[in-house]
C-alpha cells in the first residue's frame, strides 16, 4: 500500500473493472464486434475494394451478384458493395454525430432544468413538451423541404429533434440525485452547488446519459434511413443505407433482391449493435456489480 | 403432544450472480400448537429465510434443498403443489416487516383483507366484505365498517400493520409467522401491536413464530426462543431460561452487547463480522469471533445437545455461572461535572421550523407543518446530548438545523458564541468545520461512485485544508482512529458492511476536527453486536478528542447508554430535559414515562406502566396548549394552556409533572447507592 499507487490506480482500475463487467455481457461483446466489422467495412473497405461511385454506367444496370460485382449493381450501374460502403460512411457519421449532439444538448438542458427547479424548470420543460407534441416525421419533412439536405444539415436536423428524450431523462435523474443524502452530506461540509453538480450529480448521471447516447445513435441511424426513404436524404451521388433501401424497395418487384437485403440487413445489424452496447454499458457503469 | 410444525434439517440455498449462498444449514425447530416461538438473530443469520422457507416465499434463486417441513403431520415438500398452496394459504398466515410495502396501494382495505377468502374459500363479494369488517374489528381497528373502503396510504403505520395482521388471520390459520412485525414502528405503537398479537394468539388458539433481531421483543412475548447465527440454530430453550442462563457463547456475547446491559460501562462488542455463507464452512461458525475459542471449535461440527435447553457449543457458559444482572450497580454517574461545566458549544434558542404544506388544487397554502416549535437547549463541550422521540417528532429536523442544512423559521442557533443565522456565505462555509453530521444510513450518505479515499478527502478539499500530502496524512490518521486498515481506501462503499460504513462515516465527520457531531440515528440500522462496536468507538473518540455529540435516536436504551443529558421531544416540542440517568429512571413528563414503559426490555419486571393509546397527531395544526394532552392519561382542561419548560437541571414542560425535581434527583441518587 503506497501513496503513489493510490494516485495512479483509480482511473485505470475503474475502467478495468468496468470493462470486466461489460465483457461479462456476451451480447455487448457481440455488439462491439458487429460495430467494428461494419465500421471497418465502410471506412477501410474502399481502400482495398475500388469502385466508381461517381460516374453512372448504364451498360451495367441491375447486374446480378457475380464475378466483378459480388453484390451486383444498381439501377444506374453503381457497384452495390462499394455503394454499401459509401452509404455506411454517411449513415455511421450522421448517426454518431447526431446522437452525440442530441445527447449533449439534451443533457445540458435537462441538467439545468433539474438543478434549478421551480419556474426555470417548468419553463424549460414546457418547451420540451411542446416540441415533443409535434410529430417527428412532420418536422423532418418541413425542415428538409426548407433546407438542402447535406451531411451536416442531416446531423443538425436530427439532433434538433432527438435531444428531447435525453433532456427529459437527465432532468428526472438530476431531480432525484439532488436530494440524495450524499449531496446533503457534502453540503453539511460546506460544499457549494457547483461541487454537487461536478462531483456527485454528473458522475452518477453519466451512466444513464452514456447508455442513452448509444440508443440515440441507433435512433439517429434510423432517422437517416426514414428521411432518405422519404426522399429527403442526401442527394446522389452521395449514398446512405436508408436511401439504398428506399431504391431497393422499388426494385423488388423486378426481382432485384440484392438491392434490398444488404442495406436492410446492415441497418438492422448496426442498430442492434448499438442497443447491445448500450445494455453492456449500463452494467459497466453500475459500480455495485463490481467486485474485486 | 404432536408439534404443529417441525423443521427437520432444513437446508436452503440461494443462487446468486456469483456463487450460491447457503442461507440455512440443517435448521431443526419445532412449534407446539398455541405456543409462541421466538427466532432471534442478527441480519444474515437466516431467521427470515427460515420463515420464508416455511411459507414458500423464497426470493428468486432461493430453494429448499434438503430436509423436511412437517406441518400438521405432513411434509410440505412431498405434497402436491396445489395442496401445499392451500395449506400455506389457509392454515398459515404471515405478517411482514413493512406494512407499507406489504399492502397493495391501489386496493381498498376491505378487498385486500378479504382476498384470501375470495381465493381459498370462493366466498361472494358481500360476504367477503362482512368477514373483512369482522376481522378488522377483532384486530382492534376503530370504525372497521368505514376503514374497509379506505386505501392503505390513508392509514398510519400502526393501523396498516393491523390491516396486515387482519389479512393474515382472515382464514383463521393455525400458525402465524410474524417477520419483524414491529421493526418499522415506533415503540409505543410496537407495544400495541405486540399485545395485539398476544391477545389474538389466545383468541384464535394458534401458534406464533415471532422473528426479530430485538432481544427485548422476544423476552416479553415468546414461550421459547431459538437463537440463530450464520444459517444455524445455535441455542434453543424456554425464554426465561435462555435469558437467565444463556449457554452458547454467542448468546452470552449478544446479551452483553446490549446497551441496557452496560449501565454506563463499556459495552462488550463482538469483534469481526459474521462469516460469508457462500463459502464452505467447518466447525463452529461463531469461532472466529468467540472469546473462548479453541482449535477444536474450528474443526469439529458441533450438533445441538441437551434436552429442554439445547445448544451447540463446545465450551458453553456453565449454568451456575450467572450472567451479571443487567441492572448493575454503577461505579459513578457518567456526567462528569467538571467536563460539562464549560461554555456551551451549541446553544439553541427558541428555535422554530415550519414547512409550508401544499394543499390540493388551487389552494396552495393549506397551512404549516410545525416541525420544531420553540425549542431551546445547550450542549457543552465534550458532552453528549441525547435527543429522543418517536418518528415525526422533529428530532431529525432539529439535527439538520443544527448543522446548517436547513434554515430556521425563527430563533437562533449559536455555535461557539456566534449566531450562524447572521453569518455571511464564506463564514457559513467555515462554520461547517465546527459541526458535522453523521447519518443513519452511511451507504446512502456516500456517493456510490467515489472510492473511500475520495470520500474521506472530500471535506478537506471543500474546506481547502492542507495540500495533497497533508490530506493523505490526515486520512491515514482518521483510519487509525476509527480502526480501519489502509486497504479500505481503494474500495467502494458497496463493498462494506453496515458497521464498517458507519466507521467510515464517522471518520469523514471527524476529518475537519469538529467540536460537535450531530448523529442522526447513527446506530439504528446496525445489529446489536456491530452497534456495540460503533457506540464504543464513538465514546472512545469523544474522550480522546473532547468532542460533543448531539445523539438523535428513537431507541431510549441506546441514548441512555450514550448521553450525559437527554432531551425528549414530542410533536416539535421539547417536553423534558435533564441528566440522562434521571430522565430515564425518574421521568417527570408522562410522555417520557410512557416511552420508557413501551421499550421492550430483556429484564421484564413488573412496573407501574403508563400506556398511551392512539397515535401521534398531525403536525399540521397540532393540538393547542400541551401538545401531548390528546393522548395523556393525566390531561385536564388546564392543559389547554401551554406549559413552559420549567425547572433547574431537570426541566419539564408539564402542568402535572409525575414527580417534583427534588424527588427525581433523590430517586436517581437512590438508584446509584
Amino acid at each position: 500500500m503506497t501513496v503513489s499507487s493510490q494516485e495512479k490506480d483509480p482511473v485505470r482500475s475503474l475502467w478495468r473493472q468496468g470493462l470486466g463487467v461489460f465483457a461479462e455481457n456476451r451480447l455487448a461483446l457481440v455488439g462491439v464486434g458487429i460495430f467494428v466489422l461494419l465500421a471497418g467495412l465502410c471506412f477501410l473497405g474502399p481502400l482495398f475494394y475500388h469502385t466508381d461511385q461517381v460516374h453512372t454506367d448504364l451498360t451495367k444496370v441491375h447486374l446480378a451478384p457475380g464475378a466483378g460485382h459480388p453484390l451486383g449493381t444498381d439501377g444506374v450501374g453503381y457497384d452495390q458493395l462499394g455503394r454499401l460502403m459509401l452509404g455506411g460512411q454517411t449513415s455511421i457519421i450522421v448517426g454518431l454525430a447526431a446522437g452525440i449532439l442530441a445527447t449533449a444538448v439534451g443533457t445540458i438542458w435537462g441538467a439545468i432544468a433539474g438543478f434549478a427547479g421551480g419556474w426555470v424548470d417548468s419553463a424549460m420543460m414546457r418547451v420540451v413538451d411542446a416540441m415533443m407534441s409535434i410529430p417527428a416525421l412532420f418536422l423532418f419533412m418541413l425542415l428538409a423541404a426548407i433546407v438542402t439536405p447535406s451531411v451536416s444539415m442531416l446531423i443538425i436536423i436530427i439532433g434538433a429533434f432527438a435531444w428531447l428524450g435525453p433532456a427529459r431523462l437527465v432532468r428526472g435523474e438530476a431531480l432525484t440525485l439532488r436530494s440524495r443524502e450524499y449531496v446533503q452530506a457534502m453540503r453539511a461540509m460546506g460544499g457549494t452547488g457547483g461541487r454537487a453538480v461536478r462531483r456527485h450529480i454528473v458522475p452518477n448521471a453519466i451512466g444513464t446519459v452514456i447508455v442513452n447516447a448509444t440508443f440515440q445513435v441507433a435512433d439517429a441511424i434510423l432517422y437517416v434511413a426514414y428521411l432518405s426513404f422519404l426522399g429527403l436524404g442526401v442527394p446522389p451521388p452521395a449514398a446512405n443505407w436508408g436511401g439504398m433501401l428506399s431504391d431497393g424497395l422499388e426494385a423488388t418487384y423486378s426481382g432485384y433482391w440484392w438491392l434490398l437485403y444488404p442495406p436492410g440487413i446492415a441497418i438492422i445489424l448496426i442498430v442492434l449493435a448499438f442497443n447491445f452496447i448500450g445494455d453492456g454499458l449500463r452494467d459497466a457503469f453500475e459500480v455495485r456489480l463490481r467486485r474485486r | 403432544m404432536e408439534p404443529l410444525l417441525e423443521l427437520r434439517d432444513l437446508d436452503t440455498d440461494i443462487a446468486q450472480r456469483r456463487g450460491t449462498v447457503h442461507a440455512l444449514d440443517g435448521v431443526s425447530l419445532r412449534v407446539m400448537p398455541g405456543e409462541t416461538l421466538g427466532i432471534v438473530g442478527e441480519s444474515g443469520s437466516g431467521k427470515t429465510m427460515t420463515a420464508l422457507s416455511i411459507m414458500g416465499l423464497l426470493p428468486p434463486g432461493g430453494q429448499v434443498s434438503g430436509g423436511e417441513i412437517v406441518f400438521e403431520g405432513r411434509d410440505l415438500r412431498s405434497l402436491p403443489a396445489d395442496e401445499v398452496r392451500r395449506t400455506r394459504g389457509v392454515r398459515m398466515g404471515m405478517v411482514f416487516q413493512d406494512p407499507l410495502t406489504s399492502l397493495n396501494p391501489t386496493m381498498r382495505i376491505g378487498v385486500q383483507v378479504a382476498e384470501p377468502l375470495r381465493v381459498h374459500e370462493k366466498v361472494g363479494k358481500a360476504e367477503a366484505r362482512t368477514r373483512a369488517v369482522e376481522i378488522l374489528r377483532r384486530v382492534g381497528m376503530p370504525r372497521p365498517d368505514k376503514i374497509v373502503d379506505n386505501y392503505p396510504h390513508e392509514l398510519s403505520g400502526g393501523m396498516r400493520q393491523r390491516v396486515a395482521i387482519a389479512m393474515a388471520l382472515v382464514c383463521s390459520p393455525k400458525l402465524l409467522i410474524a417477520d419483524e412485525p414491529t421493526t418499522a414502528l415506533d415503540v409505543t405503537t410496537q407495544r400495541q401491536i405486540l399485545e395485539l398479537i398476544d391477545d389474538l394468539r389466545e383468541e384464535f388458539s394458534m401458534a406464533v413464530i415471532l422473528v426479530t433481531h430485538d432481544l427485548g421483543v422476544i423476552a416479553g412475548r415468546a414461550d421459547r426462543v431459538a437463537v440463530m447465527y450464520a444459517g444455524r440454530v445455535v441455542e434453543t430453550s424456554a425464554t426465561a431460561a435462555l435469558f437467565r442462563t444463556p449457554r452458547h457463547r454467542y448468546t452470552e456475547a449478544l446479551l452483553e452487547a446490549l446497551p441496557e446491559a452496560a449501565d454506563g460501562e463499556r459495552l462488550y462488542s463482538i469483534p469481526g463480522l459474521p462469516p460469508d455463507l457462500s463459502r464452505p464452512l467447518t466447525g463452529c461458525r461463531f469461532a472466529e469471533r468467540c472469546r473462548h475459542v479453541t482449535d477444536e471449535c474450528r474443526v469439529t461440527d458441533i450438533p445441538l445437545t441437551g434436552d429442554a435447553h439445547q445448544f451447540a457449543c463446545l465450551h458453553p457458559v456453565s449454568p451456575t455461572d450467572q450472567i451479571p444482572s443487567p441492572v448493575r450497580v454503577s461505579s459513578a454517574p457518567v456526567v462528569d461535572a467538571a467536563r460539562v461545566a464549560g461554555s456551551p458549544v451549541l446553544s439553541v434558542r427558541n428555535l422554530v421550523k415550519n414547512y409550508a404544506s401544499h394543499g390540493r388544487g388551487l389552494r396552495r397554502d393549506a397551512g404549516q407543518v410545525s416541525a420544531v416549535a420553540d425549542v431551546s437547549f445547550e450542549v457543552a463541550a465534550g458532552e453528549t446530548f441525547g435527543l429522543v422521540g418517536e418518528s415525526g417528532c422533529g428530532k431529525s429536523t432539529l439535527g439538520r438545523l443544527a448543522v446548517g442544512l436547513e434554515r430556521p423559521s425563527d430563533g437562533q442557533i449559536v455555535l461557539d458564541g456566534t449566531d450562524i443565522g447572521a453569518l455571511s456565505g464564506r463564514e457559513r462555509r467555515r462554520m461547517h468545520r465546527e459541526v458535522q453530521l453523521m447519518f443513519q444510513d452511511s451507504y446512502a450518505a456516500m456517493n456510490p461512485r467515489m472510492r473511500v479515499d475520495s470520500i474521506l478527502a472530500e471535506p478537506l478539499e471543500i474546506q481547502k485544508a492542507g495540500d495533497g500530502a497533508a490530506r493523505r496524512a490526515r486520512i491515514n490518521t482518521l483510519l487509525d482512529q476509527v480502526g480501519l486498515s489502509r486497504r479500505v481506501l481503494e474500495r467502494y462503499p458497496h463493498e462494506f458492511s453496515g458497521g464498517q460504513l458507519q466507521r467510515i462515516g464517522l471518520a469523514r465527520s471527524l476529518a475537519l476536527q469538529p467540536r460537535l457531531i450531530v448523529g442522526d440515528e447513527p446506530v439504528s440500522a446496525l445489529d446489536v453486536s456491530i452497534q456495540a462496536q460503533v457506540l464504543n468507538l464513538m465514546r472512545d473518540l469523544q474522550q480522546e478528542l473532547g468532542l460533543a455529540y448531539v445523539f438523535i435516536s428513537h431507541d431510549l436504551s441506546v441514548v441512555d447508554y450514550m448521553a450525559d443529558r437527554i432531551g425528549v421531544m414530542y410533536l416539535g416540542k421539547l417536553v423534558e430535559v435533564g441528566p440522562a440517568r434521571e430522565v430515564v429512571r425518574a421521568a417527570r413528563h408522562p410522555y417520557t414515562q410512557a416511552l420508557i414503559d413501551a421499550v421492550p426490555s430483556i429484564n421484564e419486571v413488573s412496573r407501574e406502566r403508563i400506556a398511551i393509546e392512539g397515535e401521534l397527531p398531525s403536525a399540521l395544526n397540532p393540538p393547542t396548549g400541551c401538545r401531548f394532552r390528546t393522548r395523556c392519561p393525566l390531561a385536564t382542561s388546564r392543559c389547554e394552556t401551554e406549559p413552559p419548560l420549567a425547572g433547574d437541571r431537570h426541566q419539564v414542560a408539564c402542568h402535572f409533572p409525575l414527580r417534583p425535581e427534588s424527588s427525581a434527583a433523590a430517586v436517581q441518587a437512590g438508584a446509584v447507592q
